[in-house]
């Protein structure tokens, strides 16, 4: 059986499938980090004394440049696809899958520093909800990352049989990796800047 | 943006270009502004209408949300309506007069 809608839109939503399908997934994902946030705002509120300054700002704001910097080469890889020139996009998506290599690497730094200093979660309040945002952040990075490593390798073979199907993949794989971008574009200045 | 032509391409690579940019200085000015150590409801308002901005800038060129079908901002005005009552409903509670005597 063949896969509806996979290039061409649907008449009655203008999108083809997935698009919708990613939209609406994103849709969930904003309620799943939105009870996040409300619940770290509770917590604040609540506590006697909030910790500040407790977190590496310079290696916190190294890798807002480094996942803001994935979500250009991931737009460029798709816009790649959009030129025809396939080894642009294989660049570019690897410059994407790098940059998320190298998030997590400093994520895991920081977490080693808290966990060598005696920073757990059970520590403090402040503590509890940082590693849950943060930790629910970096499975998500981890999971674009496999999709994107997808797309990169054994995926791309599409190209060469249906291109258009595989621009629109990339095209809804990087509108989830924004998502992710934006999440910590948020989750940057409520954990580590108040 | 699936009905975008190839030939437009570049222009949006432009765009991009600009955006990121736009997301770097952005970065830094928080940063920034965060080392001055403003009051605590000055501070905050700053960082959250520059993340905002940042944010905005995100959905509207990387997911080109600035032209999109409309269903897609159908189901997004949805979802700001619930985001709205998550964040609010919780809040509530803290205006409780009953509660907070």
């Amino acid at each position: 059986m063949e896969i509806p809608y996979t290039i061409a839109a649907r008449p009655d939503t203008g999108l083809f499938n997935a698009k919708m399908g990613i939209w609406l997934f994103l849709a969930s994902e904003v309620m799943l980090f939105g009870a996040l946030f409300t619940t770290y705002i509770l917590l604040r509120v609540g506590a006697p004394e909030w910790p500040h300054g407790e977190l590496d700002v310079p290696l916190a704001t190294i890798n807002t440049a480094v996942l803001i910097s994935s979500s250009i080469t991931m737009v460029m890889a798709w816009a790649s696809l959009m030129m025809k020139q396939f080894n642009k996009y294989k660049l570019y998506m690897g410059l994407t899958i790098l940059a998320g290599v190298i998030f997590l690497v400093i994520k895991a730094f920081e977490y080693g520093h808290h966990f060598e200093t005696g920073e757990l979660p059970s520590k403090s309040t402040f503590l509890a909800i940082y590693f849950t945002m943060t930790g629910l952040h970096g499975l998500h990075v981890v999971g674009g990352m496999i999709v994107n490593s997808y797309f990169w390798g054994p995926g791309s073979r599409m190209w060469k049989t249906e291109p258009a199907r595989f621009t629109n993949r990339v095209e809804v794989a990087g509108l989830y990796w924004h998502f992710v971008d934006l999440v910590w574009i948020f989750l940057f200045p409520v954990l580590y800047l108040l | 943006m699936d009905s975008s032509h190839s030939e437009d391409i570049p222009k949006h690579v432009r765009k991009y270009v600009v955006v990121f940019v736009a997301l770097l200085a952005l970065t830094m000015i928080t940063v920034t502004v965060s080392y001055l150590h403003l009051e605590k409801t000055a501070a905050i308002t700053v960082a959250l209408i520059i993340a905002t901005v940042k944010g905005s800038l995100v959905a509207s060129y990387f997911m080109h949300l600035i032209s999109e079908k409309k269903m897609i901002y159908m189901a997004l005005i949805l979802t700001a309506l619930f985001f709205v009552v998550l964040m609010g409903l919780p809040l509530l509670h803290h205006a409780d007069p009953i509660l907070y005597k």
